[in-house]
């Protein structure tokens, strides 16, 4: 009989499953992995570094870039540690603009990770859907930053500025005649917010769509059910949060259980798994989208109703307004310090956590009265996820990791930070 | 919440009389301080008591404490103003209960300067094991006990401990493909130090009119 030794696989950094730039050192026995061993840090900017050079303010957009297919949720994070060392009250229209623009970003989340997991395991259509609805929501990036990806739309005190009255509109091209763009600007003729109202309206559907296209799919299922087990247990001694620690049966969910801004004052459920393997987790993803869904359209209906700033009136730590910037010697004042120096942050330590998309995601913020951080510690919750990888892999196929790497739900830009 | 949080620090000094070095609560956040001798009992004693159970660890982070409130800069680093009283290094844990719905920092300073050492935490919460290599990996802090210390975020081959405030924000090696040598290659960096806002300080109650 041959002897059968175990050999050593490299996977990755440069493959598509990857979901970015992981580079696994597999150790198999045949076809099942032995030992998998993770090797991050490929994509290391040192951001919380950075920070510490950097004004407040400026660190803003650093976080787009963390886990840069969730914007707004990292921007949500530093910009709350930052208010609450600072004690700044942010205005409650700002409030549920942030509410809904964080769950938009959960949407965009959960419909890249369908479509990436989808072509992952085999169901190359699933891209194709989701990235058609990721483009109506990218446009409601856009109306309101300017930037359909790296928004820096929260700062300290509110968001930048106030949601648009009016859409921008397609124009002809050689590509679409004057008939096609016309029905293309049909749902986008009102503001920003009836465009989004359309949205949600559509939506329900497109989820119906893509559970007939996976829930029931036998293949899709077969790759899913019973890969990547986690009992409830083990997923709090991992440190899981978010949709993973949910999936297990864990009932956890910093939107209910530690409220903030105005998630107590909005109704939605709380998905969770049963058996903690992937296929759950999917189910928990799927369920999620249409509870934020739900999230947005009551949003959208409290913002119709109540006009008001958003924008913090404390000008030590929020901007003036540009109208009264060129009236007024003060503001001007105001206005030039901000944006030159930077406000200070008294000294102290604060740790702001948000339902984040893949998890709970968390800023420690240490100041010692500086106009800079002292030390920003990002908690970026895949790091936590991919370091259970080499548990969740063990004995599991070869082809299986592919399925537990996209489960995880893994963003380069966060745990490499 | 503020009632959860007295209930809480009551229970800590009760279950850690003796061990505890200082317990505060700020910003609604309580922050527990532990000597890195006790650490290992203490933090058992946090998962395992019915009172506690703080089942999750949500973080670990080092910190380099040797410029706090300082801005002197030279050449792009910060410099520290006065020796300082008390350690540099420090080791911080987040940790979360699901059962009480409470979180609860705790920090640990490294006794020794020129080498940091705790113990590991990885037999409590699996969780600490990437994390505990993060800050060895960043801040050269040593954790005794813990399975497989590597580095984690840096480069294969790196050298130094890049989080630590004395080590430039630039770095001090740079590499570029060298043509010649068809390879790439390492070259001390070439970067000028420049800082556009410079670091500074307010009195105590600055912004708070």
């Amino acid at each position: 009989m041959a002897e059968i030794k175990n050999y050593t696989m490299n996977f990755g950094p440069q493959h598509p499953a990857a979901h970015g730039v992981l580079r696994l050192v597999l150790e198999l026995d045949g076809e099942v992995i032995e030992r998998a061993d993770p090797h991050i840090g490929l994509l290391h900017r040192a951001t919380e570094k950075l920070a510490e050079h950097k004004t407040f303010l400026q660190t803003v957009p650093y976080m787009d870039r963390l886990d840069y297919v969730s914007m707004m949720l990292n921007e949500h994070a530093y910009v709350m540690a930052v208010e609450k060392l600072a004690g700044i009250e942010v205005p409650i229209r700002a409030q549920y603009i942030r509410v809904m623009y964080d769950e938009i970003t959960r949407i965009l989340n959960h419909l890249l990770w369908l479509g990436a997991s989808g072509i992952d395991l085999g169901a190359m259509t699933m891209f194709f859907y989701t990235f058609r609805e990721r483009e109506d929501l990218l446009d409601a990036y856009e109306a309101v930053s300017g930037a359909r990806l790296h928004a820096a739309y929260y700062r300290p005190g509110g968001v930048y500025r106030d949601l648009p009255d009016s859409m921008p509109q397609y124009e002809a091209s050689k590509v679409h005649n004057a008939a096609a763009v016309k029905k293309m600007n049909e749902n986008r003729q009102g503001s920003l917010l009836d465009f989004l109202e359309d949205f949600t309206n559509r939506f329900p559907g497109y989820v119906d769509e893509y559970e007939t296209l996976l829930t029931d799919n036998r293949i899709w299922k077969q790759r899913t059910v019973g890969i990547g087990v986690v009992s409830p247990e083990r997923a709090l001694a991992l440190g899981f949060t978010g949709p993973m620690l949910r999936g297990s049966g864990v009932v956890w969910d910093l939107r209910k259980k530690q409220p903030y801004e105005v998630y107590d004052r909005i109704d939605f459920d709380i998905p969770v798994g049963v058996e903690g393997d992937c296929y759950d987790r999917y189910l928990v993803r799927v369920e999620e989208m249409r509870q934020s869904n739900r999230i947005i359209k009551q949003c959208i209906d409290w913002l119709r109703k109540n006009p008001g700033p958003v924008m913090a009136d404390n000008h030590k730590f929020a901007p003036p307004r540009r109208e009264s910037m060129k009236q007024n010697m003060e503001e001007l004042i105001h206005h030039f310090k901000l944006f030159s120096e930077g406000f200070h942050v008294p000294a102290g330590e604060a740790y702001s956590a948000v339902e984040h998309a893949k998890g709970e995601f968390g800023i420690y913020l240490v100041s010692d009265g500086a106009n800079k951080p002292y030390r920003m510690k990002i908690r970026a919750p895949g790091f936590s996820h991919l370091s259970s990888l080499n548990e969740m892999t063990k004995g599991h196929m070869i082809a299986d990791v592919v399925a537990i790497i996209g489960t995880q739900d893994i963003v380069f830009g966060e745990i490499d930070r | 919440m503020a009632t959860d949080l007295n209930i809480l620090s009551s229970n800590l000094n009760e279950a850690f009389s003796g061990k505890v070095v200082s317990l505060e609560e700020r910003l609604g956040e309580l922050t527990l301080v532990v000597k890195a001798s006790d650490m290992l009992a203490v933090f058992t004693r946090l998962r395992d008591d019915a009172d506690l159970r703080f089942e999750e660890l949500i973080d670990v982070c080092g910190i380099d404490y040797s410029t706090y409130g300082s801005e002197t800069c030279e050449d792009g680093k910060y410099l520290p103003d006065a020796p300082r009283a008390g350690s540099r290094f420090a080791a911080v844990y987040h940790l979360l209960s699901i059962t009480h719905n409470m979180r609860l920092r705790v920090r640990v300073f490294a006794e020794e300067d020129e080498m940091p050492i705790v113990d590991s935490v990885t037999g409590i919460w699996p969780a600490a094991n990437w994390f505990e290599r993060e800050a060895f990996d960043l801040y050269g802090i040593i954790f005794v006990g813990h399975p497989d210390l590597r580095r984690i975020l840096t480069d294969y081959g790196f050298v130094g401990n890049p989080f630590r405030k004395d080590f430039p924000l630039s770095g001090t090696v740079e590499m570029r493909y060298d043509a010649a040598q068809q390879r790439v290659v390492y070259e001390p960096v070439t970067v000028e130090p420049r800082e556009i806002t410079p670091r500074t300080m307010r009195e105590e109650n600055y912004g708070r009119s």
